[in-house]
């Protein structure tokens, strides 16, 4: 699709956002702690607000008024979902509490007793077992390291580990190194929530599925800011966490694959992913449903409904009149390529003011990063300089952004970073380094 | 700066970040701890040299931001020459004027510790201040476990 756009003025959209209107002592409140969690617009907040005074009701278990408006709401999240990934049904979109939980999921699924019984039967349930390896790389988030460490102790596999460059980089050839006929499955970050570093996922996939492997990607920094093809990546599996989608916090999806989901062994047990239950006997629901146990987090759900027609306006909204038969597909698409110019633009004037800065380094110089620019100073600690910048009413994360390993790997104990989202300001990002150069002046 | 800013980066504890006093650590301690903050990641390692129920040295190692930094720093001047007992003493204090809340009370007791007076204004920076004095202790019960602030 090629368009014809001019670049619309995205400081009109910071309206949308009630909560950006805070002052912090004082100070208008500059958010650049969007890796963390998005904040949400006054689309999403209404739609929850509408939920809960007219929709509120248990779903798929109801023939009243309000059970049917309720699983009308929340089945067309799920078709929203599906758009948002470009998944073929559906029937491969899994609502879970977060990210976290859909690598768990995963990691269970593939490494549960009833995984491996069912595999010495018939051959298509994918199983990881004794002597298998798991592969994941220095950049993951603790979500997407801590279940594969647990699940490798419980069978007896082993977790291997794909080196970075020094630029944030992951080693391509060390990978290809990596990867062996043992490999069950690769754990892999689509975008790096500390270096803002975007994987070649496509081609990653393509040599693990080479070896037979399966490919699970975090995509909890992605879905903000990428467009997202499923099936373009061929990913097996893919996990959004939703409230960093503009969405509220205890949704995640899980995509996956339809044959894989189907022949994996359910996750939990309980209300709604059953068919049938004797004390004998249990036969499970299809999907989606068989991995959907109890009530789900309904009103979660609708707001991120909400959240992705939210995407979908601002698509169309860059697009302007020219385009009034876009469909949502496409209008997501333009969306987020504009939001990941967008963030890139605020990003970059971020990173080349503070690298004026004498003592500042910058962590990850990836070509293309998304819009995250983690940092250190010399002179002084990521603590100090968060608790600093809050005063001014800047909020960046400081720490190890979940990513213990990373940070040992980069040699630093913690470091500062801000996250951008489109509904950030060039006048944020001056007065970010601003801020850090008072810090400099102070601590030096 | 905001005031309260000003109150919690006073200049000794910018003056001990920079150059924090009794760094390094005693070869042969006869005391020694370890402690860590997960949450920030900073860590602290502390020694104590001991002689006739006194503190004849005490030193720290370890990363971790201005806070804690200078905390540790101070702290071993304030302990040195100390008996246990008067270390145990001061760390009361320190600890009472860092978690109360409401108006500030005067602590002379506590001579240039009382520059942490302001921590009390930030609830998340409070362990930073009290990460050193909780190795210090473990290190003075002989604790083998690395102390954790969570
Ligand atoms: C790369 C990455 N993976 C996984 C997660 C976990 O997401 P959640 O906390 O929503 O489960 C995060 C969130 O910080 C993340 O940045």
């Amino acid at each position: 699709m090629t368009l014809t756009v001019k670049a619309p003025n995205f400081e009109v959209l910071r309206a949308d956002f009630p909560i950006l209107e805070t002052v912090v002592r004082g100070k208008q409140l500059a958010y650049l702690d969007n890796a963390a969690t998005s904040q949400k617009p006054q689309l999403v907040i209404d739609a929850l607000d509408r939920y809960w005074r007219a929709q509120n009701a248990n779903v798929h278990r109801g023939v009243h008024y309000l059970s049917q408006i309720a699983t009308s709401e929340f089945d067309a999240a799920r078709v929203k979902v599906q758009t948002l990934l470009n998944a073929a049904s559906s029937k491969e979109v899994i609502f879970t509490r977060g990210c976290s939980e859909s690598i768990n999921l995963v990691a269970t699924c593939l490494t549960s007793g009833a995984s491996a019984k069912a595999t010495n039967g018939q051959k298509t349930t994918p199983c990881i077992a004794e002597g298998d390896e798991i592969l994941i790389s220095t950049m993951e988030h603790h979500s997407n390291i801590v279940p594969w460490q647990m699940a490798a102790e419980r069978v007896g596999a082993t977790l291997k580990v794909i080196p970075i460059s020094d630029a944030g980089e992951i080693d391509l050839e060390a990978y290809a190194g990596l990867l062996s006929e043992k490999t069950k499955l690769v754990g892999i970050v689509h975008v790096s929530n500390s270096l803002g570093t975007v994987n070649p996922i496509k081609q990653m996939v393509e040599m693990a599925h080479a070896v037979g492997a399966l490919v699970l990607v975090d995509g909890a920094q992605a879905g903000p800011h990428l467009s997202i093809d499923v099936q373009d990546l061929d990913a097996d599996f893919y996990t959004l966490s939703c409230h960093k989608i503009y969405a509220p916090t205890g949704v995640g999806v899980l995509y996956g694959k339809r044959a894989l989901l189907e022949a994996m062994p359910p996750y939990q047990g309980g209300g709604d992913m059953i068919r049938t239950v004797s004390f004998e006997r249990t036969t499970y629901a299809e999907l989606p449903a068989k991995y959907e146990a109890g009530t789900p987090n309904v009103a979660g759900v609708i707001g991120l409904g909400a959240a992705i027609d939210y995407l979908a306006h601002l698509g169309r909204w860059y697009v302007g009149p020219e385009k009034p038969d876009m469909t949502d597909r496409e209008a997501l698409v333009v969306a987020f390529g504009a939001i990941h110019r967008r963030e890139a633009e605020l990003a970059n004037e971020a990173s080349r003011l503070l690298l004026e800065i004498p003592g500042v380094q910058i962590n990850g110089s990836a070509p293309d990063k998304a819009g995250i620019v983690s940092f250190t100073l010399d002179c002084a600690h990521p603590h100090d300089i968060g608790t600093i910048l809050d005063s001014d009413g800047i909020a960046i994360r400081a720490g190890h952004h979940c990513c213990m390993p990373l940070m040992n790997r980069l040699g630093v104990p913690a470091t500062a970073r801000a996250s951008f989202a489109f509904y950030n300001t060039m006048n944020e990002a001056e007065r970010l380094a601003s801020g850090v150069r008072k810090i400099k002046e102070m601590f030096s | 700066m905001s005031l309260d800013l000003r109150e919690l980066y006073q200049e000794v504890i910018l003056d001990h970040n920079k150059r924090p006093r009794n760094h390094g650590r005693i070869e042969g301690a006869a005391r020694t701890a370890e402690g860590h903050n997960p949450l920030c990641g900073d860590n602290v390692r502390v020694y104590i040299s001991t002689e006739d129920g006194k503190m004849t040295d005490v030193r720290f190692e370890g990363s971790g931001c201005a806070i804690s930094t200078a905390s540790a720093s101070l702290m071993t001047e304030a302990v040195k020459g100390k008996s246990f007992e008067e270390a145990e003493a001061i760390f009361k204090e320190f600890q009472q004027m860092v978690t109360t809340t409401g108006e500030a009370v005067p602590h002379p007791d506590l001579g240039d510790l009382e520059v942490f007076a302001g921590v009390r204004e930030y609830p998340v920076r409070i362990k930073c201040a009290t990460l050193p004095w909780h190795t210090f202790r473990a290190a003075l019960q002989g604790e083998e476990e690395a102390v954790s602030t969570e």
